[in-house]
Order: structure tokens, then C-alpha cells, then sequence
């Protein structure tokens, strides 16, 4: 039933049923709301009935739910829209039978029930996870362009603040063998995922997550403990974690040796390829919008490197001829999602809007045909070439471009 | 200086970062400690319960074997239903089928297959994956002899082991699959080559 054609019984049952009556009466949008006392407060809070932003699955089987990029402004993902991903389904545990094994090359192979993990010293840092499969649509577009959407692109990607504890105090407590090189991250949902992560990352800002956005992890997140491994792969951050095993040699599951590996046009494939390159991608306008009248705007968007901080983002509203910086939204964090702006005065020409992004290392984001150079057109993974809106001059906004 | 009651409070917390324009020693955080002795031992059967992984050298293979005609009808039943009756895929990945002179060329051309005979390069990998996340509706329920025996079938399917193959701890980590020498260490360093 949509919102719009809500009778007015339904109104009324809606309007005394308590905390279950979260849907606003249709007829409130008429109602002057300085004239009647608003409803008192709740225990949970819930989006007003008017904003509706929704993930987005494109399979029957919903392994993968996308984040709606477009309807969403600043950085953070609220915890209930950050995408999913998962290869067996979200498992329900218990935090009260959790336990994490460290075991292995350790001089004290451990078990950390929850509340043990949260006394060690925690902390919090806000990063993006994006899966290195994002894109994949945007990459291999075999028309000139698409009715496509930034969540039909790009919605594998997310900023949360994560809390948790530094796996490298972890594995302090436990005594890692200096002779250990690789540790073996394992989940415990159906598809029991495992990842092999390098020492170096381990020991530099990997984190034990069990907090998203001030409150316990989401289920799809990984409740209640994750790895959170900043500007690395998302698949690599393994959920629901139940063991780690340190070694001196890579274990070559099977999401990183059949999956998650990316073909090169030389004949060979790239192996742990953990780092996310720098990408940009605007958001407003994009599809499904369609511009509303000629005059100023802003163009935004969302850009983010594995790599560190975002320097500089650049748009073009001509397809690329001409360039011009956006701002860029304080605070501007390492391996985080930054949001950038441009004010923009549309005339009514057809336009072709780009962003691109550099970042701290000097990285600047590649041109699709430049991607396709460097990794042929049906690479797997890291699609992190520049997106392209059409805009025609009736106002309607489409995806362009592609390595077809 | 000297504060008092309430009045003293207030300006103690008002003043902060000023302390020591005070005369006020503030005491620097105590250094962490080598360890701060949470969590437990774990005992061997502990560990023994979770660690179900298996590494390239055969580390965490268990014992028993398995045959290529034995998988066969272990993969009938509880395979073929979404992998095919030969592995050549249907609800689930393809497993079976190798490419034109062993071509590895999939960043150029998408009509190349990907199965376990021509993109993966460790066997262990497929003994690893099946005994932990198959069969997708009762994933973990096969016996260690069960996945041997399907491992040796899976690879007769694909042409990497003969039908008298007989795959085990010792023999399978032996097996070399024709996507071994294929894959390359990530060389992205960031800066301003794209590779």
C-alpha cells in the first residue's frame, strides 16, 4: 500500500497503536503542527516516515545488499544501510557462547570470551570498507549508458566508527613467533570464511571490531566480534570471527586464490591484493534524478583510498576537458570516506559530470580506458576507474562509459 | 593555593590543562603492560575442535583417503544437484572444464571458464573449501574419507588426476594444478603508476 493512498481507518489504527504506529498519518502532511501536541518520545527511534532509503539486492539469493549512496549525504552510513556481503547467510550468535581462539605460532594459544576482548584498551576510528567487487557494473557497461544507479554501481562500499581492539595488542598477549609472517582469519558463519592476512597489516591498524557507530556491531557486520582491516578489501575484514591461526606461510583459501584474485592482460592474475586505490564517485546528481530546473546546484559526492587520505578531488563538468577542485569536507581522515562539493550552475546544457580523486601517495584515480590498460577489460576486481553522469538537456541523468 | 567544597571542584575541573601552572604534579599514563593476562589457555581439543583448515604442504589435512570412484557417487548425491552431473555448473560455479591450450587470458576474454582444473591453483584449497562450506544446504557435514573421495573425483572431472587416483594426506598436497605458476604478488605501491 503506498503511503499516499493510506485510508483513513488505516490512519487512525496506525495513529493509537503505540510505538507499532511509526508511519505517519498521510493526513498529517496537511496538518498544522503547531496546533496539535506531536507524539511523545520513544524508546528507539525510527527515520521520519517520509525518508525511506533502502539497501538493495540484485540477486535471489541476497548475498549482497547495496548501500544507497545517492540518497545519503555526509560520510558516516547509517549502521542498518552499510552494504552486506556474505557467502552463508548472517549467523546468529550469542554473545553470551562468543569466543575468539588465537592459536597457532604463539607462544599462549588463548580463547577471549566478548567481555575479556572489551577490556582490553579499545579505540575508535572511522574507516570506509568497500568490497574490491564494487563497480563491476560501472567497469563492464556494454552500452554507451545505463539507467544505473550510484547503489546499483558502487553500493559495496561504507564509513562506519568502528571500536574495538587493536589485533596487534592481541597478538602482543599471545606471544606471536618472530618467525610468524601470516595469520589465518576464520568466521563462523555457514561458509566458515577464511582469509589469510600478512603480519604487516595485522600489526599495523588492523582492529578486533565489536562496535559500529556507538552501539554493538550489526548482525550483517559481523556481530558481535569482526576484523576490521582499514582500506583493505572488504572481503579480508572476516565476520562473526571465531579463530585466528598465526603461521609463517599463507593457508590459499578459496576466497583468495579462486575468488578475489585479479586476472592481468599478460596471462597471469594478481594474488592478495588487499589495498583499495583511490576512487571518487558523485552521488548528486546522478540516476534516477532528473534536474529539476535550470540554475545553481552542488554537486557531491563520496571519495576514498585505501592507501591514506584523500588530497584533492576534481570535477569536470565537461567530460573531462577542463577540471576544477571541489572542497572537500572536514574532517578528512586516512582510508575514510570524504565527501566533496562543488556549487554548480546548470544552464541546460548536456553536460558530462566526472570526479577524480588523488590520493596522499600521489595516486590519481585512472580513466576507465586507462584501467582497462593496466588490467584488460574482464579483470575481477578493483574497478576503480573514473564514473561518468550524462546529463541531457531535458534534465535526466544517466551513467556513461564503460570499458565495452 | 588552596581550594575548598564545591568552589574547589569547580575550579579544578574549569582549570584543566593549567594544572601545573599550579604547582600540580599530574601523573603520566602508566606504560601498558607486556600483557594484561586476559582470555585463557586454550587446551588441545580446543584448538583441535576449530582448526579445520588445510594448507598448501598438507598442514591440517586430516587422515583417512578417498577415490576417485568412490566421489563419484558421493558427487551424484550431493553435488550434481547444483554443480551439474559433471561439474559443468548449473544453480552453483562450474567446477569442471579446462580451456584451449590451458589459456589464461581472462582479463582479455570472457568466454574462458573458471573452474577448479583451470584457475585454482592449489588442490588443497578445493579439500579445504568443500570440508568446511559444502554441501551448501549441510555445509561441514562430510566425513574426512567423503571429501577425499570428492576431491579425487572433482579433479578426474577436470583432467588433473587419472581415475585410479587415490587422494590423502600425503597424496593430494603432491598434486600440481595447472593454474599453479599463474599468480602474481600485488605490485600496486600507490603513487602515480596505475597497474
Amino acid at each position: 500500500m503506498k503511503s499516499s493512498r493510506i485510508s483513513r481507518r488505516h490512519v487512525l489504527v496506525a495513529g493509537s497503536a503505540g510505538v507499532a504506529g511509526l508511519a505517519l498519518p498521510a493526513s498529517a502532511q496537511n496538518q498544522d503542527t503547531t496546533k496539535v501536541q506531536g507524539p511523545p518520545g520513544r524508546d528507539v527511534g525510527a527515520r521520519s516516515p517520509f525518508e525511506k532509503p533502502a539497501r538493495m539486492a540484485f540477486s535471489p539469493a541476497r548475498t549482497a545488499t547495496f548501500t544507497p549512496l545517492q540518497d545519503l549525504d555526509g560520510i558516516i552510513t547509517p549502521a542498518d544501510l552499510h552494504f552486506e556481503r556474505h557467502h552463508g547467510g548472517v549467523p546468529a550468535v550469542d554473545p553470551q557462547q562468543y569466543s575468539l581462539l588465537i592459536h597457532g605460532m604463539v607462544d599462549r594459544p588463548t580463547i577471549f570470551t566478548l567481555a575479556e576482548l572489551k577490556r582490553f584498551p579499545g579505540t575508535s576510528i572511522i574507516r570506509f570498507i568497500e568490497c574490491s567487487g564494487n563497480g563491476g557494473r560501472a567497469y563492464r557497461l556494454t552500452t554507451p549508458t545505463a539507467d544505473l544507479s550510484p547503489q546499483q554501481t558502487d553500493g559495496l562500499t561504507s564509513t562506519s566508527e568502528w571500536t574495538g581492539v587493536r589485533l596487534a595488542t592481541l597478538l602482543r598477549e599471545v606471544g606471536v613467533s618472530p618467525k610468524a609472517r601470516w595469520l589465518l582469519a576464520e568466521g563462523m558463519d555457514a561458509a566458515v570464511m577464511t582469509r589469510s592476512i600478512p603480519m604487516s597489516i595485522a600489526n599495523d591498524d588492523a582492529l578486533i571490531a565489536y562496535g559500529q557507530n556507538g552501539e554493538a556491531l550489526r548482525p550483517e557486520q559481523g556481530y558481535p566480534v569482526r576484523l576490521m582491516l582499514p582500506g583493505v578489501e572488504g572481503n579480508a575484514s572476516v565476520k562473526w570471527l571465531r579463530r585466528i591461526e598465526v603461521a609463517d606461510q599463507p593457508f590459499m583459501t578459496r576466497e583468495e586464490t579462486s575468488k578475489y584474485t585479479d586476472p592481468l592482460p599478460d596471462g597471469t592474475a594478481r594474488i592478495f591484493s588487499f589495498v583499495m586505490d583511490a576512487k571518487s564517485l558523485i552521488t548528486e546528481p546522478s540516476f534516477p534524478d532528473r534536474l529539476d530546473g535550470h540554475g545553481w546546484r552542488e554537486i557531491r559526492g563520496l571519495a576514498w583510498s585505501g592507501r591514506g587520505k584523500i588530497v584533492r578531488v576534481e570535477v569536470s563538468i565537461d567530460g573531462g576537458k577542463q577540471w576544477q577542485n571541489a572542497s572537500l569536507d572536514e574532517p578528512v581522515l586516512p582510508k575514510c570516506h570524504t565527501r566533496f562539493r562543488l556549487p554548480w550552475e546548470w544552464k541546460g546544457q548536456e553536460a558530462v559530470l566526472m570526479s577524480r580523486a588523488t590520493d596522499e601517495t600521489g595516486y590519481v584515480q585512472p580513466t576507465t580506458a586507462e584501467l582497462v590498460k593496466a588490467r584488460g577489460p574482464n579483470t575481477q576486481y578493483h574497478f576503480n576507474n573514473i564514473r561518468e553522469w550524462l546529463i541531457a538537456a531535458d534534465g535526466t541523468v544517466k551513467l556513461k562509459g564503460g570499458a565495452a | 593555593m588552596r581550594f575548598s567544597g564545591f568552589a574547589g571542584f569547580v575550579g579544578f575541573v574549569c582549570l584543566g590543562g593549567s594544572l601545573i601552572g599550579f604547582g600540580v604534579s599530574v601523573a603520566a599514563q602508566a606504560p601498558a603492560p607486556a600483557h594484561y593476562g586476559l582470555g585463557r589457555a586454550a587446551t588441545p581439543d580446543e584448538i583441535k575442535a576449530r582448526d579445520i583448515d588445510a594448507r598448501p604442504d598438507g598442514h591440517g589435512l586430516p587422515p583417512g583417503k578417498g577415490s576417485v570412484r568412490e566421489g563419484a557417487p558421493i558427487y551424484a548425491a550431493k553435488c550434481a544437484g547444483c554443480h551439474g552431473a559433471k561439474g559443468e555448473g548449473a544453480s552453483a560455479d562450474r567446477l569442471a572444464g579446462r580451456n584451449s591450450g590451458d589459456s589464461f587470458a581472462y582479463a582479455m576474454d570472457p568466454k574462458l571458464v573458471r573452474t577448479v582444473g583451470s584457475y585454482w591453483p592449489y588442490a588443497t584449497t578445493l579439500f579445504d573449501y568443500t570440508s568446511r562450506a559444502m554441501p551448501f544446504p549441510r555445509p561441514g557435514t562430510l566425513t574426512a574419507d567423503e571429501t577425499y573421495a570428492l576431491v579425487a573425483y572433482i579433479l578426474f572431472l577436470n583432467d588433473v588426476v587419472k581415475e585410479d587416483a587415490v587422494m590423502d594426506a600425503a597424496s593430494l598436497p603432491k598434486v600440481v594444478m595447472p593454474a599453479h605458476d599463474k599468480f602474481v604478488l600485488d605490485n600496486r605501491t600507490g603513487g602515480k603508476t596505475v597497474k
